[in-house]
């Protein structure tokens, strides 16, 4: 279907990178000490949305608090300065409101980034979100694509209120239709959330809000995309594989560092994508390793951590040589932060599981 | 009734209708305006609620910059109407309350220490004690309206006539589907429930204005066939007779008279929205100045001190009484610890097997790696 957006979209690519001078990445980009190219995570975001705006037109943020206020977490900061109120949109208080009109904007044509304020927030959009965006394609017999972002601060470990610290990526992967994914890296974050937005499906984008301001990488000024689907290795091993995502991958690395020196060599392997996963990373680092465990602060019922055992099961069992551990939240609502703590995987529990695993 | 429209010309966020209000910013009683039946006694201990709350706003600011408590809500500016709701309604009553409303608890009966520990990480401030009518605070916006509507409702469906229930809420909202289904099923059920819309015309960012186009909140009810009524929010006399009024009229409505009621209770977030907010980024302060001259603390003050139940010796007691009640409320608060194995109580009546599980895995690592492992920094 060709409409105006599509005619304008056309344009701007045969334009090149974008329009005009691009005088306003200097404010997006705080620079510091660490040098002009290092950002974190959250700048990532920032740096993201402002070169995928900046290269397409139909790209508008909504949200709570996105605009003036550039973001609870300041993953909007500047953008409302350089793009205006048209394209950087503060809404009323309504999550089903936001992604309902989400979903609205993309099918005229435009590619709405969403954000719910924390993902502890999302539930009154989730009628939306399942019923609608996940299968408008499988509906209308493939003439109606929902191109839509839904980004949202996720996970525990920052003191924060009731409410927000909750891990649920289980269901929006269990919904056929929706990809899922989070970023572990600043890099990765402005790479995903670029193939994201430019993705022909909703996206549900995690931001690991614990790692928003952990550390700093290189982060390329121009676009680029990490292919949605493709987990990434971080670390080689050959005893045992992990497998995990968002802000465990740290603890995790370290729990490989600490083995190590135990003379159990790990490997680690950051999903990226929830959904779809990428099995065949998945399948091919356990038929080295024969030993596998999964990490994550979602609770351990009902969570990846099962689909991701079942998939090597399936496709690997003769390969097996001990149980597959999982490393998780309990079964229990995340209790608020003075014990946050000991829900969450800690380097000393996933060490713990990861020797047993060897072990067995 | 006063129209007050000096109110909305000075910032253009608030339309030209009529608000209820009794004293004036200086705490005088308006001419023709009606007091509400309050002894000296009543009164003074409501002054007193006031400035205990506006101290332990002040005390917990300062605690959470000093780390001692986690993110705190404000609610400089907002006592007024806190204190003055809670105080009209009766012991049987319930209140479902939000992470803003500490006096509106502390005055419905929640200990101060018990609204600390939250804000400390502990769910000790969430377990009320069975005499106290109160909910844990609602921190996803709009959510308890309908269960509030539900709980009023039950009360009804049961013969129970003693209780009414006040939910408070925000403007922000009043954007949500939660406040729109509640209010409805309200209305067509016609229940017990005082609806109160705490309009302090700033949702974290975003104005009143960009929440509706609606001229008022109030009128907002009126889509749903229920009443409504707009009062000053710094004003706790009159806050005070609106919701007394209100909640007569939810347990026993006259022949013409239906029982849910909305009041909008306009008033003005003076301070930041959490101590994680910063609202310079977002607004000038020149709206907050002219709600500061009608501080709510103030005003009843001055309507205290014209009656001459104010006197000097008396402004000392109540200050020293009620700095000794915070200190031993965050002695107490501070005293509370952590115990791992609550993580896994409370989740269904009677814990499942592997929950139980659980807990003893977590037991395990405890005893074999020691309590430090658990609290390294994850990032």
């Amino acid at each position: 279907m060709s409409s105006y957006a599509d005619t304008v979209r056309e344009h701007v690519e045969a334009a090149g990178e974008g329009p005009g001078p691009d005088t306003g990445h200097d404010a997006v980009r705080e620079t510091d000490a660490d040098g002009p190219e290092a950002l974190t995570l959250v700048e990532a975001v920032c740096d993201g949305l402002y070169s995928e705006m900046r290269r397409d037109e139909d790209v508008v943020v909504l949200g709570e608090d996105v605009g003036k206020n550039g973001g609870v977490f300041r993953a909007t900061d500047a953008l409302y300065e350089a793009f205006g109120e048209d394209r950087v949109i503060d809404t009323p208080l309504a999550e089903s409101g936001i992604v309902g009109a989400s979903i609205g904007l993309a099918l005229s044509g435009m590619r709405p980034v969403a954000e719910i304020q924390f993902m502890g927030f999302v539930y009154p959009a989730f009628d939306q979100l399942v019923s609608h965006a996940s299968r408008m394609r499988s509906r209308t017999g493939g003439r109606h694509g929902v191109p839509m972002v839904v980004r949202m601060p996720y996970g525990g470990g920052i003191r924060a209120p009731e409410h927000h610290s909750e891990s649920k990526e289980a269901f929006f992967a269990h919904e056929p239709g929706l990809k899922v994914v989070t970023p572990s890296t600043p890099a990765d974050a402005k790479g995903l959330l670029t193939a994201a937005i430019r993705d022909p499906d909703p996206v549900v984008f995690l931001e690991p809000k614990l790692i928003y301001r952990a550390f700093r990488e290189t982060v390329p000024e121009q676009p680029y995309e990490v292919p949605l689907g493709e987990a990434a290795v971080r670390r080689e091993g050959t005893d045992v594989s992990v497998f995990t995502w968002g802000a465990m991958t740290r603890p995790t690395l370290i729990a490989a560092e600490e083995l190590a020196e135990e003379g159990i060599d790990c490997e680690v392997v950051d999903l990226r994508s929830l959904s779809p996963l990428d099995a065949d990373t998945i399948v091919e680092s356990f038929r080295k390793t024969g030993r596998g465990a999964i990490v994550h602060e979602a609770p351990k019922t009902g969570g990846l951590g099962a689909e991701i055992a079942t998939t090597i099961q399936e496709e690997a069992l003769l390969y097996q040589e001990a149980p597959i551990r999982r490393i998780t939240g309990y079964d229990a609502p995340i209790p608020l932060h003075a014990l946050e703590d000991y829900y969450l995987p800690q380097a000393a529990r996933i060490h713990d599981a990861l020797r047993e695993t060897v072990e067995f | 009734m006063n129209a007050q429209s000096e109110v909305y010309e000075h910032h253009g966020t608030e339309s030209d209708r009529d608000r209820l209000q009794i004293l004036d910013e200086d705490g005088n009683v308006l001419p023709g305006a009606e007091e509400p039946s309050l002894s000296d006694e009543e009164l003074l201990a409501m002054y007193e609620a006031l400035v205990l709350a506006r101290r332990f706003d002040e005390r917990a600011i300062s605690l959470q910059r000093q780390g001692r408590i986690a993110t705190y809500a404000p609610m400089t500016g907002q006592e007024g109407s806190q204190v003055a709701t809670s105080y009209a309604l009766d012991e049987d009553d319930w209140l479902f309350p939000t992470y803003r409303d500490h006096a509106a608890k502390h005055v419905h009966g929640m200990s101060l220490s018990s609204l600390l520990a939250p804000l400390r990480g502990y769910r000790d401030g969430y377990s009320i004690p069975d005499d106290v009518n109160v909910m844990p605070e609602y921190i996803p916006i709009a959510t308890q309206i309908p269960q509030a509507m539900g709980m009023a409702w039950g009360f009804k469906l049961q013969g129970q006539t003693d209780h009414a229930v006040m939910c408070h809420f925000g403007d922000g909202a009043t954007s949500e589907g939660d406040f729109h289904e509640g209010l409805n099923f309200a209305g067509v059920f016609d229940v017990p429930v005082v609806f109160v819309c705490n309009n302090n015309q700033w949702a974290i960012s975003t104005p009143r204005e960009r929440q509706t186009k609606s001229e008022t909140l109030a009128e907002k009810a009126h889509a749903y066939g229920i009443e409504s009524v707009r009062v000053d929010g710094l004003d706790p006399l009159a806050v005070y007779r609106a919701t007394r009024e209100a909640i007569r009229k939810a347990k026993r409505p006259g022949p013409n008279e239906g029982r849910p009621t909305l009041i909008e209770s306009v008033q003005y977030r003076f301070g930041a929205h959490t101590t994680s907010d910063d609202p310079s980024v977002y607004r000038d302060g020149e709206a907050a100045e002219w709600y500061r001259k009608r501080d709510p603390v103030d005003r009843l003050a001055g309507y205290l001190d014209g009656r001459g139940l104010l006197t000097d010796e008396r402004e000392t007691v109540i200050e020293a009484r009620v700095e000794k009640r915070i200190e031993t409320a965050i002695e107490e608060a501070e005293a509370i610890e952590a115990e791992p194995d609550d993580i896994f109580e409370h989740v269904y009546a009677e814990m499942p097997e592997r929950l139980e599980r659980q807990r003893e895995r977590l037991r395990d690592l405890r005893e074999k790696y020691g309590d430090d492992a658990f609290s390294e920094v994850l990032e």
